[in-house]
């Protein structure tokens, strides 16, 4: 799958932090990966893990004062981005990577026309012409599924329905080329069958331009279908990452294995969920140890007291959990599925 | 949008309707006639007796408010009782350009400096020009016009003496009523501005606009201000009223020749014509105010739409 293999985006122990009333938070804390060309990397986690933040602190949008980049780098194409003034921050944002929203009712202005916010990245920061970009946006809007684009330039986001309008937020990423696009969770706002359309939609976008994708989601499914390579997320903590196939069929982290588990599956004859028992740690005070333990039916003393290397598991496969070590009992595979 | 417009218009006319009803019953509701007194000579019986027959104001009352619905429907007000020279028409040609002056100009200062002030509190959120701002916007709210009128006098007028105290004859001499007129208004929409600036700017489309890269300039001009303008222009229909009726007060204080000078001196002298002239002409030019208003609304949000409220 991997066209290139030089990377494109590098990032390195991340560490973000909020302060709000109630303290700080540390929503991040020592995140690291990296993206190649064209590929589809997805980060899959539960709500409060900490992957949203991650993608806004990719694309410098943590909102000041209250967000802050404390700790380790970005690197895209090789220039460090945590450092960079905000002017050559816009130079990057929606020409080298782009960004796709959650709630396509929300993000787009209700009060300008779909022509002028698809061709605005254009205008302003590619300096094009107004012609040219007009002529770009439509050539866009016909490659996301909509017809009549001609018409659809003068209508207003009242006036599209949820898949249109994350079509046309697409688009909207897609019109000044970048080598990187991160969705975070494109679909969580949308039916069910326009959610698969969308994701059929990244796809051919992907074989069409070789863009690469960061991918957030909580929807294995979504991963299961357009993911190159997964990392898990879990209080601010990649826990492990490897290819598609690592997580599906050799998950080696119980949580990743624990989230497997919980997967719906109405082709068994299971009658009951497999929930994960207890809620995540509360990341006003990070947990010393492994960030998991009080919800992992196989923790041991070492758990809760230091937090566990990241331990390579195959080629492109890690994980960061005691048991990898060498001197643990190695656990059961768990996962019956798949 | 044609249909839309019709109909404003004859909701406007039904309005003029109640308000010219309503201004002739208080109009004959004070108690004295404009012959009490007139201009100063005490009049025998026999020639107020001539005078009301002449003025139409020995009829009956619902006679009397045929009569003046009939001159308010061809603009015929006839000459005013007190200056029988001059007609209610040339009474509002002439005083009327120097409110209109007067008012847009203050309204228009409201508007632009009011804006400004609000987006700059807004994006400096509990910064110092915020509290500046907020500062200003809190004493302009709290001092009445008059009160700021007297003392602008008297600060640059009397001690400083750099700009005229009165009278009505160019630029400097527009600059302290405009200011005494427009910082009420202003604090209101410095108020609003800011605090609708403050909830778009959490907005998801804001966060879009700065994934595309956008100038904050761009994305405050662009994105957020008309968004944030909606509140606005709901007050500037009243805003535009209060700055009329405030350049009655105005006026007297700065010796300006405007309308409020005839207003107020018809309503006290009992000059029929002259009041029912000026008040059907300011309630017109309200009731217009109000529908620029709404068509505003349709150009700063596309979902409201003209001529469809009853679907």
């Amino acid at each position: 799958m991997h066209r290139q293999s030089d990377k494109l985006l590098e990032v390195e122990n991340l560490h973000v932090s909020f302060t709000t009333h109630g303290g700080e938070v540390h929503a991040v804390r020592g995140v690291s990966f990296d993206i190649r060309n064209g590929e589809t990397f997805a980060v899959v986690g539960e709500s409060g893990c900490g992957k949203s933040v991650t993608s806004l602190a990719v694309m410098g949008l943590i909102p000041k004062p209250h967000g802050k980049i404390i700790d380790g780098s970005i690197r895209f194409k090789g220039k460090e981005l945590t450092t960079a003034s905000p002017r050559a921050l816009r130079k990057i944002q929606g020409v080298n990577m782009s960004m796709i929203f959650q709630d396509p009712m929300t993000a787009l202005n209700p009060t300008l026309t779909i022509g002028s916010q698809l061709t605005e990245g254009i205008i302003h920061q590619k300096k094009g012409s107004r012609k040219d970009a007009y002529q770009k946006a439509i050539e866009m809007l016909q490659m996301v599924g909509l017809s009549n684009a001609d018409q659809r330039m003068k209508q207003y986001p009242y006036q599209f329905s949820g898949g249109m309008r994350q079509r046309i937020v697409i688009a909207m990423a897609l019109i000044c080329e970048p080598d990187l696009i991160i969705a975070d969770e494109p679909t969580t706002a949308l039916d069910v069958t326009i959610q698969v359309q969308i994701l059929e939609l990244f796809d051919y976008i992907q074989k069409k331009t070789g863009v690469a994708m960061i991918m957030i989601t909580h929807d294995l499914g979504v991963v299961a279908k357009c993911a190159d390579r997964v990392a898990v997320m879990y209080a601010g903590k990649i826990v492990e990452t490897g290819s598609k196939r690592d997580i599906f069929y050799h998950a080696k982290h119980p949580y990743t294995q624990a989230l497997l588990n919980a997967i719906v599956r109405i082709d068994l004859p299971s009658d009951t969920l497999k929930p994960i028992e207890g809620a995540p740690p509360d990341l006003f005070a990070p947990p010393e140890g492994c960030a998991f333990c009080e919800r992992c039916p196989f923790a041991m003393e070492v758990c809760q007291r230091v937090q566990p290397p990241t331990t390579a598991a195959g080629e492109n496969h890690a994980v960061a959990c005691w048991f990898l070590d060498k001197r643990a009992d190695t656990i059961r595979h768990q996962v019956e599925i798949l | 949008m044609l249909r839309f417009i019709a109909r404003r218009f004859f909701a406007m006319i039904l309005t003029l309707w109640v308000i010219a009803t309503l201004t002739f019953l208080l109009m004959h509701a004070i108690p004295g006639s404009p012959f009490n007194n007139l201009n100063g000579k005490v009049l025998s019986d026999a020639a107020v007796r001539n005078l009301e027959t002449h003025y139409h104001i020995d009829k009956p009352l619902p006679i009397q408010y045929l009569i003046y619905l009939k001159s308010i429907a061809t603009f015929t007000y006839g000459p005013s009782i007190k200056q029988p020279s001059q007609t209610v028409n040339d009474l509002l040609g002439r005083g009327f350009p120097v409110s209109f002056e007067l008012g847009m100009w203050s309204l228009a200062v409201a508007v632009v400096s009011g804006v400004v002030l609000g987006i700059f509190a807004a994006l400096k959120h509990n910064g110092f020009i915020d509290y500046l701002a907020m500062t200003i916007a809190v004493l302009g709210i709290s001092i009445p016009n008059f009160v700021l009128a007297t003392l602008l006098i008297q600060e640059f007028a009397v001690n400083l003496r750099l700009l005229p105290a009165g009278t009505w004859q160019g630029f400097a001499y527009m600059i302290m009523p405009v200011v005494a007129l427009a910082t009420g208004p202003m604090a209101i929409i410095a108020r609003l501005i800011r605090s609708s600036m403050l909830e778009v700017l959490t907005q998801d489309y804001i966060r879009t606009a700065q994934a595309k890269g956008l100038s904050p300039f761009l994305i405050v001009t662009k994105h957020a201000l008309k968004n944030a303008l909606l509140p606005v222009v709901t007050v500037l229909g009243t805003l535009a009223a209060s700055i009329l009726t405030g350049t009655f007060v105005i006026e007297k204080i700065f010796a300006i020749p405007g309308m409020g000078k005839y207003f107020v001196d018809s309503i006290n002298s009992r000059d029929y014509p002259v009041i029912m002239g000026t008040t059907m002409f300011y309630s017109a030019l309200l009731i217009f105010m109000l529908f620029l208003v709404d068509i505003a609304y349709g150009w700063l949000d596309p979902r409201i739409k003209m001529g469809k409220e009853g679907d």
